[in-house]
């Protein structure tokens, strides 16, 4: 019992290590930018109003995601068709795009001279615009579909089969299976999915940019930017930044709140489908995925089809950047791994709040605040700029964290209540229990949450801008291109970000399945 | 195992000439890119200044200003004019010492601090396939019907997008409100930089752009197209430069004063325009690039002083925002 003890509070001080690391960063590059500034500015009225379409839009763009998303994770989850767990695939790849890639393939569907508006004036029907707060809802939902479709579609998976079958012998109609098992399922779930997207459009920037249509749509990530580029006014920026921490620590509390996990109890892990309901269920399954599919793969499918022809034409530079850049994916997905292990394994033992809002801080900590404090930090050591690698590699498996930690935290909580005990009693631990029992047990979230962060490093144009190099990463790059006239060479540039981001993220993914 | 190669990769600085100095220039990464001035000017420097001119790549002013005193940059390459008034203030730069009497600019230059080396003027770029009546003059696009769709840039986040500010500002004055009430309706979105603006551009998106006089160069020169051209107005286009100065603490003073000193001879002024698609600063007319010759030029050019664009920004802005947000 004694050893028992000695584990749990090592497993548990690993993730507390792990999230005070992580709290003293986000909240020490903070510190960092004011103490330059000399303290905190007030805000405008400018201010005030980004930061309400910055909640408002969070708040609607949540909510449809993870309301849109319930249909076509049920209809995956009891569905088996050919192809179906490469479409499960190929879904997520919105989610994984650099936003500038995804906004292309958006415009290219959607945009005034996209295919829709096309075929609508064919028609003689009134054309849709993308571009005002309609269009940042698009884009958003475009992005957190497949996210929320694929947390929403673990927790189907979670269900253990014995109940299914428990629910079919006891002559359950879908109605009695939604009651009884679905929606204790969703209401564990959704909670933390609707946060994870609330979250992530709550920094957005690029897309509020490109289609918010002007200052209407500008959220508090653009007002940092603003601060620090054209007002060169850091108390401004780290006020932001704290609203937007304080933001987010208010939408956990209530997430935490809403949220009771679902228990169902271990099963045997045969393996299972849901009752597949025939009749009209048949076909509204149907049409929901193939509208979902289309929805998600027809942009990607149209940036591909401008990108290609151009691929072989990239200059040299090109293909030595996305090296680069595939490389740093690696090593980052491979932190981000090591690092949502530990803190996943210590939240399951016990319920420590602290350490996963810490686990989440990274996704709302502003990426401009983080990128200049620890300019500020580092540079009276070392030149940041030969250091522009690493940070990048650094910051972007610990961008990574809150995704991983999603997926990661209710399994490990599923298997510590299912197996904790039993390891426990075995006196199972060590790297034995890692290596037969977690890794094992885990290997699907945790492919999920490699491939995730591998893809959004690979995308990610943050931290990189303000050290920059002279080795440009991938992303970098294909700014550079379209900041020299050069879209099409861009467009090609981006079809190869898109197909590396998604076979990264493939890779992870198949190799959780498999093993 | 991989880790070593992957920690080469990442580790691998480049070679730098042990013996020769270094003359730190920071720069904005659309000059220092593969395809941008930067390694040409590079390349032209090195090859008489026995030294290593290593480019820093970021946002060079925010980076000067916070670094203040202890900054290893001994040039700063790139400014806008908008930002020369808070460099200024700094008190960071030294005096570029050259004779700007006899530069190429359609204005008179003075300062003695930051030294143009390219220029150009804001405008809208339309592609005359699509565009059949492009307006004529600023009236005349103010009064086009809604529509005809342009895209510009947030003058909050970009050069350009601040250029219109005061451009439409220095065409209508107390007038600029109405001004941005007519054109708001025809804006199909702001974007945060030129890139974004110009691509949905290019896709056919929108009808015109915001870019500069220059931008129909590039398609000429590198993809032979001349269908794309730039709306010139009788009112006036608002005049953009890019200027460099020596900071006061550079550890090679000689180095930089080179450096200052090679900015507007012709070997470096022939870089520009083909590099840069701007024009350059000093350089006779007959001795641009056919295809920048060829280019249409306003026959009136508008600035405001580094104190007037300072003391009109932030009211213009708000008369922006105010439009733009109704």
């Amino acid at each position: 019992m004694a050893a028992g003890i000695f584990r749990l509070t090592r497993a548990e001080a690993g993730g507390a290590v792990a999230a005070t690391g992580l709290a003293l960063l986000i909240g020490g590059t903070l510190a960092a930018v004011m103490w330059q500034a000399q303290g905190l500015s007030g805000l405008g009225p400018w201010d005030w109003r980004a930061v309400w379409f910055t909640l408002w839009q969070a708040a609607l763009s949540a909510t449809l995601s993870s309301a849109l998303a319930i249909p076509v994770a049920r209809a995956l989850a009891r569905r088996r068709f050919p192809g179906r767990s490469a479409l499960v695939t190929l879904l997520g790849a919105p989610f994984i795009l650099p936003v500038i890639v995804a906004i292309m393939g958006l415009i290219a569907v959607f945009g005034r001279n996209g295919a829709i508006n096309d075929a609508l004036r064919l028609a003689g029907l009134p054309e849709v615009s993308i571009y005002g707060w309609q269009g940042v809802i698009l884009a958003h939902v475009f992005f957190n579909l497949p996210l929320s479709v694929r947390l929403i579609l673990q927790g189907w998976q979670a269900i253990p089969a014995e109940r299914f079958r428990l629910a079919a012998s006891l002559g359950f109609g879908p109605r009695d299976v939604a009651r009884h098992l679905e929606r204790p399922m969703l209401r564990a779930v959704l909670p933390g999915v609707w946060l994870a997207v609330f979250l992530v459009c709550l920094t957005s920037f690029t897309v509020a940019l490109a289609l918010g249509g002007g200052p209407r749509a500008t959220t508090v990530e653009l007002a940092i930017y603003q601060a620090f580029r054209f007002d060169f006014d850091l108390g401004r920026a780290a006020s932001l930044g704290l609203v937007q921490i304080g933001i987010c620590v208010c939408a956990m509390m209530l997430a935490w709140w809403i949220a009771i996990p679902a228990a169902f109890g271990a099963g045997l892990d045969a393996a299972h489908m849901p009752a597949a309901p025939g009749g009209w269920r048949r076909i509204s399954d149907a049409l929901v995925i193939t509208v979902a599919a289309g929805f998600l793969i027809w942009p990607m499918g149209a940036v591909t089809a401008r990108g290609l022809p151009q691929i072989p034409a990239l200059p040299p530079e090109v293909w030595e950047a996305a090296l680069r850049s595939m490389v740093m994916a690696l090593i980052s997905a491979t932190l981000a791994l090591i690092l949502t292990l530990v803190l996943a394994l210590s939240l399951a033992r016990g319920r420590m709040q602290w350490v996963e809002t810490a686990g989440m801080l990274p996704l709302i900590a502003s990426p401009l605040v983080l990128g200049t404090g620890l300019f500020i930090l580092l540079r009276p050591w070392v030149d940041p700029q030969s250091l522009a690698l690493p940070l990048t590699v650094g910051v972007n498996a610990i961008m990574a964290l809150p995704f991983g930690l999603r997926a990661l935290i209710p399994a490990a909580r599923t298997l510590q209540r299912d197996y904790g005990r039993l390891a426990d009693s075995l006196e199972m631990g060590g790297l034995a229990r890692l290596r037969y029992l977690t890794l094992p047990r885990l290997a699907r979230s945790l492919g999920f949450t490699g491939g995730l962060a591998a893809a959004l490093a690979m995308g990610d144009l943050g931290v990189i801008t303000l050290f920059a190099g002279d080795r440009p990463t991938l992303p970098l790059q294909m700014y550079q291109l379209m900041n020299s006239y050069r879209m099409a060479d861009a467009s090609a540039c981006a079809v190869l970000l898109m197909a590396i981001s998604f076979g990264l993220f493939w890779i992870f993914d198949r190799g959780g399945h498999l093993a | 195992m991989k880790l070593p190669l992957m920690l080469v990769l990442l580790a691998a600085t480049p070679a730098i000439a042990q013996d020769k100095p270094v003359l730190t220039v920071y720069a904005g990464e659309s000059i220092t890119s593969e395809w941008g001035p930067g390694p040409k000017i590079e390349e032209g420097f090195e090859a008489f200044c026995n030294c290593d001119l290593r480019f820093v790549t970021g946002d060079e002013l925010s980076r000067v200003l916070m670094e203040g005193e202890r900054t290893e940059a001994d040039i700063v390459f790139g400014l806008n004019t908008d930002v020369t008034a808070r460099a200024r203030a700094s008190g960071l730069f030294a005096p570029h010492g050259q004779d700007t009497g006899d530069l190429s600019l359609p204005i008179e230059w003075t300062d003695d601090i930051f030294l143009p080396y390219n220029w150009g003027e804001t405008a809208f770029v339309y592609d005359e396939t699509r565009l059949q009546n492009p307006p004529a003059s600023f009236a005349e696009l103010l009064e086009a019907p809604d529509d005809m769709k342009i895209v510009i840039q947030d003058p909050r986040s970009s050069v350009s997008g601040l250029a219109l500010l005061l451009w439409v500002k220095s065409v209508y004055g107390d007038q600029a409100p109405d001004a941005w009430a007519k054109l708001a309706p025809k804006v199909l979105t702001v974007t945060k930089g030129w890139s974004e603006s110009y691509g949905m551009f290019t896709e056919g998106e929108a009808d015109m752009v915001l870019s500069y006089t220059t931008s129909p160069a590039y398609h000429i020169a590198e993809e032979d197209d001349t269908t794309k051209r730039a709306a010139i107005f009788p009112e006036g286009h608002y005049f953009m430069t890019e200027v460099a100065a020596q900071l006061r603490t550079t550890d090679q003073p000689e180095l930089a004063q080179a450096f200052m000193d090679w900015i507007l001879t012709p070997e470096f002024q022939t870089i520009i325009p083909l590099a840069n698609w701007s024009l350059p600063a000093k350089l006779p007319q007959d001795d641009w690039p056919q295809v920048m010759r060829d280019l249409p030029r306003p026959e009136k050019t508008l600035f405001y002083s580094e104190d007037e664009a300072e003391a009109l920004r932030q009211p213009a802005l708000d008369e922006w925002l105010r439009a733009f947000s109704g």
